[in-house]
């Protein structure tokens, strides 16, 4: 007898589209087929059935920042969000720069027990930007992603050789892009928005030569690089041309980037300061199309919980960063203007190939696959309320907002974590 | 109205009323005894993140000699603990009974994020590079009184040389010039020039020289020591060469035209002239102004049981 | 009474549109006020022996242009002295600032000191007695004149302070919502709800 089946929903995953009921047991999907039975139904009636999705960049805030976000209540918020798999940045305190810190990151996800967290790896000590990390002894360990997010890598020979040492292990190095000299006191976008609000400008051009450089860098040295939230419609056009050349490069997205302007700052509330800033109509543009045309692999929320206290400092010393985890699959139904199966896939087996766990994550809904799973009603609507997610921040930039499409369930190794919209650990 | 956090809140008409009723305090200001009971019983508080001795004292004198009470609430930033968000700063002073703050801040918006957590009337003393709305009333003020306009400054030619990119002073005076009709024309390297000047109705020049002799009113920003630090000029003494006053630009200044300066002044980089040259200064003026148009602001905002009522005519 | 006529039309193109009522009555016409200003500047002559120390100061707005008329009678009547004008803006001085909407940019003009003058406050209306007294009190700016007097061209009664005119133009029974207007040309009562 099967333990769960999901019932009455369309399956959407690698291999197609389908009707057909998911039936589960010991972990991993037993049947697939018409008219399954079993122990427990979760009733998926109008629902999509999908593998679960994969955010390749999330800030647990744990250690260090536990007032934000701990790995459990950001892991909540992911699997409330239809994410089986989430990739913890590495800007805690202390860094995620040696084995000890990204085990104990680790050990905290299996606690939980609602997604699968990720830990990434510094590419440099303390994410400083001066020393490399031990990037082969945390890719023994199992990180795959090494980025220093928060920070980019400023100085060019030092990413050279990192790209250089990293090619015999089966690492990806992920760049957050910005050139430091170029924001010093940022607050938002440069523009003609930041120009009237009299607001440092943090221009497009500063994320564009970064990305530039580590394109070049990756030529010479066939690093294989990805690059963390594109913001501007320049950047995208790069990377298409890099991909083109047959460069091993993929980047990812965050739906606040496709989805608000810098104009959001004209209210100066810092829920809207992020990094990088909201940009333009243009660089929204640019990024659907990179997104549509795979020129962009992934959508990753870029989640960053802060508390309301710092939130609620002047704009310059308010930490950027916005929730993310439980608007992404809406955003990406609505905003994109895509079929549901590409926007699955850009929420799910892609981001999973690039954490390298498409052995459990985004793969095909077949008899034998472990049972990471995500059910979502595309239609059915609702109204964002931050004191209602499950984060321990607010930060949402979408507070009052309707949005279509719902997670419904989540399944996770087998285990239905959320069942009808509610957590269930 | 409630607030008047940027001259964006008001039309050009609130503007020439504001300045009409500047003219009434201005009246005040010459009495025997300057004082008026018309805010007996409110209280203002300065709240002050950012030390601007001028400025504050401005406010204060408006306030009191509208029988206002005072306080003064002073924050170096750096004191602020970290621990205490601006929003407690503002709800721990606002249970005092506040009826309206006087805020300035070195970073843009805080007026904005203050009037949220609050219900007393805010006035921006001064918000980042952003806007100082009271200095541009005051500014709009000097020069309709100088130059006798009546309503507000239609036909004239403004030039605003300098820092505009990092002046709150210029974002303010520009759209409260041109709500008065001036024709307003930035003198600047574009390192000194905002990014985007899109939707600004200006013009801009780089030659000081190209104008000179054409403007009514010359309006030099200040221009601060750590500019050539950070490289957006090579030195004060370029900067000055090309776009400070001189002797030669001051004689070839129109005899009406006026020199402007919010103060305050580095002598030696915007003004190198020598002073009997300077007859349109009315940089001590607009000090005097000051009290008075941050008196009808005040009046405005806390004295009115509803919105601006515009009363031309009559007698 | 000379001048009393009824009209449906509200005078001056509709300055109590916005009350419930049409109804409006002029009470004085412009003869009737030239009458009543020649007395009341008689009456100020005899009742200060002369005009030593005596200063007009008509209160912002409505009394301006009825200190301007008096000041010019009263030059008519004694060429030889000059008797000085001047304006009053009591609003600073108001006890119901925040209250209501305030009128802004009148202004106070007063061209000679008041230490010891006789300062005869000229006014339109006098009703509640508050903008008198606000405009006794913003006197208080200028010096301690030896005496204050009162003029006003329409004494409608309703008072809510301690206030007595010394010289009126005319007594004229209202109810307190009706709105009385005083132009160079015309005295009108303008019906309220209860009128």
């Amino acid at each position: 007898m099967n333990e769960w089946v999901i019932k009455g929903a369309t399956i959407v995953d690698p291999d197609g589209t389908r009707q057909g009921d998911v039936a589960i047991s010991g972990g991993r999907i037993s049947e697939v087929g018409a008219d399954l039975s079993g122990e427990r139904v979760l009733d998926a009636s109008g629902c999509i059935v999908s593998p679960g999705f994969v955010d390749l960049h999330v800030h647990l805030r744990q250690p260090g920042r536990e007032e934000a976000e701990t790995v459990e209540t950001g892991s909540r918020a992911a699997a409330l969000g239809g994410f089986t798999a989430i990739v913890a940045m590495p800007n805690t305190e202390p860094a995620q720069d040696s084995v000890a810190v990204v085990e104990q990151v680790r050990r905290w996800g299996e606690e939980a027990g609602l997604c699968e967290v990720l830990p990434s790896g510094c590419l440099t000590l303390d994410r400083a930007g001066e020393r490399m990390a031990p990037i082969a002894e945390l890719a023994a360990s199992g990180v795959r992603l090494f980025t220093d997010d928060g920070n980019g890598v400023q100085d060019p020979l030092l990413m050279r050789r990192i790209m250089e040492y990293s090619l015999d292990l089966d690492v990806v190095l992920a760049q957050h892009c910005e050139v430091a000299s170029l924001t010093a006191g940022a607050v938002m976008h440069e523009g003609c928005c930041s120009s009237h609000l009299g607001l440092p400008g943090w221009p497009a051009v500063a994320e564009e030569l970064m990305v530039f450089r580590d394109i070049e860098l990756a030529r010479l040295t066939g690093a294989r690089v990805h690059f963390l939230h594109l913001s501007t419609a320049r950047s995208v056009a790069l990377v298409r041309q890099a991909k083109a050349d047959g460069l091993r490069i993929t980047a990812e997205a965050a739906p606040h980037h496709f989805t608000l302007t810098d104009e959001m700052l004209r209210t100066f509330d810092a829920t809207f300061k992020v990094n990088p800033p909201l940009r333009t109509r243009d660089d929204i543009a640019a990024l659907k199309v990179g997104l549509r045309d795979g020129t962009i692999d992934a959508i990753a929320t870029d989640h960053a919980p802060h508390p309301a206290a710092l939130k609620e400092q002047p704009l310059d010393t308010a930490p950027p960063g916005m929730l993310g985890l439980q608007t992404a699959l809406p955003l990406a139904l609505g905003e994109l203007g895509l079929d549901l199966p590409e926007v699955v896939a850009l929420l799910s087996w892609r981001p999973a190939a690039i954490a390298g766990v498409s052995d459990r994550h985004g793969t095909a809904v077949r008899p034998g696959a472990v049972a990471n799973l995500a059910v979502f009603d595309p239609e059915a609507t609702w109204t964002v309320d931050a004191t209602r997610l499950a984060s321990k921040s607010r930060n949402t930039p979408y507070q009052g907002r309707t949005m279509r499409g719902q997670v419904r369930h989540t399944v996770f190794r087998g285990t239905p974590v959320v069942i009808d919209g509610e957590a269930q650990r | 109205m409630k607030h008047l956090r940027s001259i964006d809140e008001l039309s050009g008409e609130a503007i020439r009323s504001l300045l009409d009723l500047a003219d009434a305090m201005a009246e005040v200001n010459q009495r025997p005894i300057p004082k008026v009971p018309a805010l007996r019983g409110r209280t203002v508080v300065s709240l002050f993140f950012e030390d601007s001795t001028r400025t504050r004292l401005s406010f204060e004198t408006a306030a009191k000699r509208l029988s206002a009470d005072t306080m003064t609430f002073s924050v170096s930033t750096s004191s602020v603990n970290k621990g205490e968000s601006l929003r407690d700063t503002i709800e721990t002073v606002s249970a005092m009974g506040v009826d309206a703050f006087v805020v300035r801040h070195r970073t843009s918006g805080v007026p904005w994020q203050i009037s949220q957590w609050t219900d007393a009337a805010i006035i921006n003393a001064g918000d980042g590079w952003h806007q100082h709305p009271t200095q541009a009333l005051l500014d709009a003020y000097t020069i309709r009184t100088r130059l006798g306009c009546s309503g507000g400054l239609e036909g004239l030619h403004i030039a605003i040389v300098g820092d505009v990119k990092h002046s709150r002073v210029a974002r303010s005076d520009v759209q409260a010039f041109t709500k008065l009709g001036a024709r307003v024309t930035l003198v600047a390297p574009a390192t000194l020039l905002p990014a985007s000047l899109e939707g600004w109705p200006v013009t801009v020049c780089n030659n000081l020289d190209d104008l000179i002799a054409d403007i009514d009113v010359l309006y030099l920003l200040r221009m601060q020591i750590e500019r050539q630090e950070q490289s957006l000029v090579p030195s004060l003494r370029e900067y000055s060469t090309r776009f400070g006053l001189d002797d030669v630009r001051a004689r070839r200044l129109q005899d009406h035209a006026l020199v402007m300066h919010p103060g305050p002044m580095n002598r030696g980089v915007e003004i190198v002239v020598d002073p009997a040259l300077l007859r349109g200064s009315v940089i001590t003026e607009q000090v005097a102004n000051g009290v008075s148009v941050r008196m009808a602001v005040l009046f405005h905002l806390l004295g009115q049981g509803s919105e601006l009522v515009d009363e031309s005519g009559g007698q | 009474m000379s001048g009393t006529e009824l009209t449906d039309a509200p005078p001056d193109g509709g300055v109590f549109a916005e009350s419930g009522s049409k109804f409006s009555k002029t009470v004085m016409s412009a003869d009737d006020i030239r009458r009543a200003l020649t007395r009341i500047a008689h009456e100020i002559i005899e009742r200060n022996q002369g005009l030593d120390h005596v200063v007009l100061v008509g209160i912002q707005r409505g009394g301006s242009w009825v200190a301007e008329r008096l000041g010019s009678v009263i030059a008519s009547i004694e060429p030889e002295s000059a008797v000085p004008v001047g304006l009053l803006d009591p609003t600073f001085h108001r006890d119901d600032i925040g209250l209501r909407p305030v009128m802004a940019g009148a202004q106070s003009r007063i061209p000679v000191a008041l230490d010891g003058a006789v300062v005869v406050l000229v006014d339109d209306v006098l009703f509640t007695g508050r903008t008198v007294r606000a405009a006794l009190e913003a006197l208080n700016d200028y010096g301690r004149p030896r005496a204050v007097q009162l003029a006003v061209i329409v004494d409608r009664g309703h008072r809510e302070v301690p206030i007595r005119p010394d010289y009126v133009g005319k007594n004229l029974p209202t109810s307190r919502s009706e709105d009385v207007a005083v132009t160079p040309e015309s005295v009108t009562i303008r019906g309220g709800q209860d009128a």
